[in-house]
């Protein structure tokens, strides 16, 4: 009957395999779906990469990489990034230990790295419009724009994303959904790095060797 | 600066009588429903149990609901295709000049695909795989109905191009350059575009939701070896929309550029590819196809166990062979296009693998008739619709490897014998498979079973129906149609295509019979109800509930200790009556709250995409802003959870007495 | 059970329906090694799937619950010898059709030339909206939607669109091949006999697809010699405003001849020379038709 249980089905074992064990606890879950989520966002990159790939030589007569690229710019952007991903660890560490002044630095720190990247990007893409090197130009820049501006644009929702973070902070506190969410924001902030990592070696680095 | 974009009157296509006709038809329909609902007073009932949901059985049957009603919506689009190729022969142009015929072939197979096959796998997904893994709801069930409520706006949208604007002429895949601005300047491929960029990250919602859900909250003790095949294949479908719907988003997303911006990823100008799209389309394209196949074959696993009175014959292979499947089907997309001028090496390579992907496919046949052998067939409905897809599916899954040798591809590809093909296999498969599986899962879904006699007829309808709509299609194709032809100057196609077309009015008698079988059954369902909550003596750990389950479906998790728990506790259930027992000790229990928020972004999606494909840039942000805002005001809200108080628990629990429970 | 005679007629029809006029009804080389291969591979896989068919209906009947006389084997759920046998016969068909398919890839690459004592006739192909322009380039003529080939000849294709993607397909010749702007594609193939044979588009093109067909006149080697003499003495010229005219979007065009071929037009097709800029009326607003 469902309303009773016998007295001696209780099973007892030593060893229960991780697979076994029932359902994972609601932090867990919540970062391994946003895991699978980020996956799920680095294929999409993949594509928009097999598309730059493809198109890389198709610049119509028209500007290539290396004539358009500005390593000094490029690197600043990659300083910004890379630093800015330290800064949201140090965030993530004061949400550990619940020190809001050390969790609003952080988010600070990182505003303000993030931003001076974006502030950089649109600079180069401005000048690179200035010039002639519109996306419609080209295939080859056509896919250069989507691709970079599409990490940009993740760069952009994460800066609003931590805003709203931080609001969420001051009005709820540390609370279990909130801690979630920061955790979340955090994943998705290095996950950007990670593809920028990618994209500076491909699209930068290989762009002005070749 | 013009305030509605580019919409103005004559976006509405006064002078096409059949259009008008159709439409109007819709809108009356639809008015009608409205207006019954809110005059009965069921509004705020369906708001608070249904629209604001977050329960994944209540989420399950309203992706069934529009997957069906869909279907209808597609199935026309068909009548109308076949109508139109069994009359315009010789000299004679039939009812649908192009203009309007190459929008009814392209709406058919993207309705068919997106907004039919794909809510119809969802749906059985959702409203099953909790129940079956022993847990309450999916892991993120808020997440669940914005899934759907994308969905349906991605639905809305495909409709509204029937009377404002039109749809795409491209075909369900729209290629470029025919897809370009330059060769399509009207708002059917936006339609077409926006409609499924919206629907598809729903689709990829619900795909981290079931990975997410599948292998990190199953039930304890249930290891992976003894979750029901049908979760297996839930797991590996969602683990290929994962992978491949972004691939669909960012390939959509070039496109969209193209066409927006004047950007150049597939013109044929300025470097543009537009072989580069075929091929982005296709990497999502194959997969696609499986995942819409594996939850269907999961299903026949469960019906066949079931109605054979025995488990399911080759566990670990039908296992191993789904998740070959799995990885396979991202190795074979060239196959789609092998005429395109490829290397041999490469069409060989494609070839190869494609025939490959039919070792599995062929494994899980097998498996099935084994089911079969040594058990005590009932020839239930579902069992009906299972053995009708055996023995169909492996004349499709045949043609399907004839495809998949290069030198035969480059003489049927693109005829009737490609579309008789894959309707070969997707109708048994796909199709088959959901009626089985919503027959199936129905009493346990409504507390009462769907009539027989009206699911049999609606069985005998389509499978000869079927047969008498494709299998001329083969021969035309043979005789050297090609596909999507308006009118045709080969009389002697005519004969066969008429054959075709009697076989596309059986199958409408098959709809009828489903139609039917839904008025009967709710007319008498007294007389089928469910009362034990295991109407077909099944095996797994869904049977175990109450017919319909308690919003929390389980009032004590169960704890696994074998496969096919449910079969094994009833066979233990003799040995263990007459031990003592104690009565159970029930806890409250925490469920998420009901929310607005999935039905809201979904009209804010609706807002923003209607409006991007007119160009009213205005209410693009605005549309925007509003689904920003309602993610910011459910962000803030206090209440996450309710808690159902134990002693409810308890009350519903007496008042369902189980025979085994787990 | 009861629907196996209908089967039976079903396939019996088709086999005897389909067996004209199309690709089962070969006229050349390449078509027949094509339709040879479908059969041969048809013929392996029904061998595993007319028995696997058998099989499943007489399982389902023999153990209907009602028949008492069926052994009920509730714990038959695994036989690691039916394993084997459950994987090794899609394995064995699969190696065997793949064979085939490997090999068959190879011999009938579509660029690759016949291997044939004459000389092969160049034709170079450009699909348009929505008419096939076929240029002669060493005869120095060009037609539109029409071809006339010498019979027991080799034909060498060079196939581009001026716009959106088409597929070029003889059935009872060849195999098809996609035409692409910017791209040239390849074929070969061969008529046999002398013979008209149909030719159409295979790759919805747009609202003019369905009138994309044409004739292939296959004729015996001195009455194509005697058709180019003619072809040259009357017709237009087609130079790049002759061509500017046919790019421009039409339907069901009667066909006709060109009597002189500007020279390298095809290769300033493919370099998009002659691209027009405009949208072309593909479509139009459903309710702005003015003339229906």
């Amino acid at each position: 009957m469902n309303d009773a249980v016998a007295i001696y089905d209780v099973s007892q074992e030593a060893f229960v395999p991780a697979s076994e064990a029932g359902p994972a606890p609601k932090r867990i879950v919540v970062a391994y779906g946003f895991w699978v989520f980020l996956l799920s966002d680095i294929i999409m990159f993949s594509a928009l990469f097999a598309a730059y790939a493809v198109l890389v030589h198709a610049t119509a007569g028209g500007p290539t990489g290396a004539q358009l690229f500005n390593q000094v710019s490029v690197a600043l952007e990659t300083a910004c990034l890379l630093v800015s991903s330290y800064t949201c660890g140090l965030m993530s560490l004061a949400v550990g230990s619940r020190r809001r002044g050390a969790v609003y630095l952080g988010a600070l720190a990182t505003f303000v790295l993030g931003a001076a990247f974006l502030g950089l990007e649109l600079r180069e893409f401005a000048s690179m419009i200035a010039q002639g090197a519109t996306p419609q130009r080209s295939a080859f820049l056509s896919a250069f724009f989507a691709l970079v501006g599409c990490h940009g644009a993740h760069v952009t929702a994460g800066l609003i994303w931590l805003t709203v973070m931080m609001a969420q902070v001051a009005v709820k506190g540390f609370r279990a959904n909130v801690q979630r969410r920061l955790a979340c924001f955090s994943l998705f902030w290095h996950a950007l790095d990670i593809i920028w990592v990618g994209l500076f070696t491909l699209v930068y680095l290989m762009g002005v060797a070749s | 600066m013009n305030l509605l974009g580019n919409l103005s009157w004559s976006a509405i296509p006064f002078d096409q009588p059949i259009i008008m006709g159709a439409g109007g038809g819709v809108i009356l329909a639809i008015a009608a429903v409205l207006g019954w609902v809110t005059l009965k007073g069921y509004v705020p009932y369906l708001w608070r149990e249904w629209i604001t949901s977050v329960d994944h059985k209540r989420i399950g049957v309203m992706y069934l609901v529009l997957a069906l009603i869909m279907l209808l919506r597609g199935f026309s689009d068909a009548i109308m295709m076949r109508g139109q190729q069994a009359v315009a022969a010789g000299g004679a142009q039939g009812y649908l000049p192009p203009e309007h015929y190459d929008q009814i072939f392209s709406a058919h197979g993207t309705i068919m695909i997106f907004f039919v096959a794909m809510p119809l796998i969802i749906g059985l997904m959702n409203f099953a795989v909790p129940l079956q893994l022993g847990i309450r709801d999916v892991a993120f069930p808020t997440l669940n109905s914005v899934s759907l409520w994308l969905t349906a706006s991605g639905i809305l949208l495909i409709n509204v191009s029937l009377v404002v604007g039109e749809f795409a002429r491209t075909g369900w895949m729209a290629y470029p350059p025919l897809s370009e601005v330059q060769f399509s300047p009207g708002v059917g491929v936006d339609y077409y575009l926006w409609s499924l960029q919206i629907a598809g990250v729903g689709t990829l919602l619900t795909g981290i939701n079931f990975v997410t859900t599948i292998l990190k909250t199953r039930a304890q003790g249930m290891g992976y070896m003894r979750m029901p095949v049908f979760c297996w294949t839930a797991l590996a479908s969602s683990l290929m929309i994962v992978a491949v719907f972004p691939i669909l988003t960012a390939t959509f997303a070039m496109l969209l550029l193209d066409r927006y911006l004047g950007f150049h990823f597939f013109s044929i100008d300025a470097g543009g590819n537009p072989m580069m799209y075929v091929n982005l389309f296709w990497v999502w394209g194959h997969p696609e196809v499986y995942i819409l196949v594996l939850p269907a074959f999961g299903v026949f696993s469960e019906v066949t166990a079931t109605f054979s009175g025995k488990p399911l014959f080759g566990y670990r292979s039908m296992v191993a062979a789904t998740m070959a499947i799995c990885v396979l089907s991202m190795m074979v997309w060239l196959h789609h296009f092998f005429t395109m001028g490829a290397s041999a090496n490469v069409n060989a390579f494609f070839g190869m693998m494609s025939m490959i992907i039919g070792v599995p496919t062929g494994v899980k046949i097998f498996n099935w008739l084994f089911t079969m052998y040594g058990g005590r067939v009932r020839f239930t409905v579902p069992i009906l619709w299972t053995i009708g897809f055996m023995v169909t599916f492996v004349l499709g899954g045949l043609t399907g490897v004839l495809l998949a040798v290069p030198p035969v591809d480059w003489t049927v590809h693109n005829s009737l014998f490609l579309v008789a093909h894959f309707h070969h296999v997707i109708i048994p498969g796909v199709v088959f498979g959901c009626f089985a599986g919503y027959i199936y899962w129905f009493p346990k879904a409504f507390g009462f079973k769907l009539d027989e006699t009206w699911g049999r007829r609606a069985f005998w309808c389509w499978f000869i129906g079927f047969h008498l709509a494709f299998m001329p299609l083969y021969v035309v194709g043979l005789m050297g149609m090609t596909r999507r032809l308006q009118h045709y100057d080969v009389l002697a196609w005519r004969p066969w295509l008429l054959v075709a077309a009697a076989g596309a009015v059986v199958i409408f008698a098959g709809v009828v019979c489903q139609i039917i079988q839904f008025v009967v059954s709710i007319r008498d369902r007294e007389a089928l109800r469910d009362v034990t909550g295991d109407p077909w003596n099944g095996l797994t750990l869904e049977w175990s509930t109450p017919s319909p389950p308690p919003a929390w479906n389980y009032a004590f998790l169960p704890h696994v200790a074998a496969r096919d728990a449910f079969w094994v506790e009833k066979k233990l259930a003799p040995f263990k009556q007459g031990q003592p027992t104690q009565p159970r000790k029930y806890e409250p229990i925490e469920t998420p709250k009901n929310t607005p928020l999935g039905f809201v972004n979904a009209f804010f999606a609706v807002v923003t995409g209607f409006a991007l494909i007119w160009h009213i840039w205005w209410m693009a942000a605005f549309g925007i802003l509003g689904a920003f805002v309602t993610l910011l005001v459910f962000a803030f809200r206090d209440v996450e959870e309710v808690e159902i108080p134990a002693a409810t628990i308890a009350q519903f629990d007496r008042a369902h007495p189980m025979e085994v429970a787990l | 059970m009861r629907y196996l005679p209908l089967a039976v007629l079903l396939i019996g029809a088709a086999a005897l329906g389909g067996c004209s006029e199309g690709v089962l009804d070969p006229k050349g080389p390449i078509a027949s090694a094509e339709r040879l291969i479908m059969l041969n591979a048809t013929g392996i896989m029904l061998a595993i799937v007319i028995p696997t068919i058998l099989a499943t209906l007489g399982t389902a009947f023999w153990f209907r619950a009602s028949n008492l006389r069926a052994r009920y084997m509730p714990e038959f759920v695994y036989s690691g010898r039916l394993e084997m046998l459950v994987w090794s016969i899609p394995i064995m068909t699969v190696l065997l059709v793949g064979g085939v398919t490997w090999i068959g890839s190879y011999d009938l690459d579509p660029p690759k030339p016949l291997t044939s004592a004459v000389k092969p006739v160049r034709i170079q192909v450009v699909s348009l909206d929505w008419k096939w322009l076929f240029i002669y380039p060493d005869e120095g003529v060009a037609t539109v939607n029409h071809l006339t080939v010498p019979a027991g000849t080799p034909i060498s294709f060079e196939l581009t669109s001026a716009g959106v993607m088409n597929s070029f397909f003889v059935p009872q010749l060849a195999g098809q091949i996609y035409t692409m702007a910017g791209m040239v594609t390849r074929l070969n193939l061969q008529a046999d006999h002398a013979g008209t044979y149909r030719g159409m588009s295979s790759n919805y093109s747009g609202a003019g697809f369905s009138d994309m067909h044409f004739n292939v006149d296959a004729v015996p080697a001195e009455k194509f010699a005697q058709w180019v003499t003619t072809t040259r003495t009357t017709g237009p010229v087609l130079d790049a405003k002759a061509y500017a005219e046919l790019a421009k979007p039409s339907q069901a065009v009667a066909p006709y001849t060109y009597r002189a071929v500007a020279t390298g037009l095809f290769g300033g097709i493919t370099n998009f020379e002659f691209a027009s800029t405009e949208p072309s009326p593909h479509t139009h607003h459903a309710a702005q038709r003015a003339d229906k």
